[in-house]
């Protein structure tokens, strides 16, 4: 099964709304609730990520009989140095995101944290894809 | 302790969820960084204390399996997250005193915190 879905840049009322849908989808399928949590967790983070720093972005899920396999593709800045923003403390974020919340640079470590596989690419001007596989039996 | 006592203690309110007021609370963190929130993985009992009152601190604990949050310092909950949050089955508090107090009761009357 495939769902593709559309996020804005800026959106904060509605960050985490692909997150909420696709947690009751996984839910409904019976998953653990623990891989449950650990896909919704690194999803909302990365969703958030699009919210706080892109311009629009879209998530893709793919649904399989063992694993959920999530890409989040944005049009945005991009991440001038990957190795810096993985680690913890590091962030770009500007007022308003940390306003809400976040920023804290924390993300993209949690995204790592609660993903089987995680893949970013990442281009200065052009935006940064975000694709990761959670197992469902490991 | 059950969360409606907790809301007896800290003088709170009951924003949403008061039939779930006889839910455990086992343990408790405070923080109004959503990110730091979401690095915790069992949440089993959990109370949240923040002083950040948004849709995301709603959404943090729907992802997060949090499902008893504290408003402290009086801050507006608004319909939209009282809706979000009765979809998820929580119970949210509010207290006009402030983080520090309002830990520091709840700490005095035993309930551990999480680290």
């Amino acid at each position: 099964m495939d769902f593709i879905y559309h996020v804005e840049g800026g959106d904060f009322t509605n960050a985490g709304s692909t997150s909420s849908e696709v947690k009751r989808m996984l839910k409904k399928l019976g998953v653990s609730p623990e891989i449950v949590k650990r896909t919704v967790v690194a999803l909302y983070e990365a969703e958030v990520n699009i919210v706080a720093h892109a311009y629009r972005g879209d998530i893709s899920v793919n649904l399989d009989s063992d694993k959920i396999h999530i890409v989040l593709a944005d049009e945005g800045p991009g991440i001038p140095n990957v190795d810096w923003a993985m680690q913890k403390g590091n962030s770009t974020a500007s007022p308003k995101v940390r306003e809400m919340g976040f920023g804290a640079g924390m993300g993209l470590p949690n995204i790592k944290n609660n993903s089987d596989e995680l893949n970013i690419q990442t281009e200065v001007g052009k935006g940064t894809t975000i694709d990761f596989v959670n197992y469902f039996n490991k | 302790m059950t969360i409606g006592e907790v809301a007896t203690l800290i003088e709170g309110e009951i924003v949403c969820g008061a039939e779930f007021q006889d839910r455990n609370v086992g343990r408790i963190i405070a923080s109004d960084l959503m990110s730091d929130v979401l690095t915790i993985r069992d949440t089993e009992d959990l109370l949240l204390i923040s002083g950040l009152s948004n849709l995301q601190s709603i959404r943090t604990c729907e992802m997060s399996d949090i499902q008893m949050l504290l408003v402290v310092r009086d801050k507006a909950i608004t319909d939209e997250m009282k809706e979000l949050a009765e979809e998820n089955d929580m119970i949210i508090l509010k207290t006009a005193f402030p983080l520090y107090k309002t830990c520091g009761i709840l700490y005095g009357a035993g309930i551990s915190p999480i680290y």
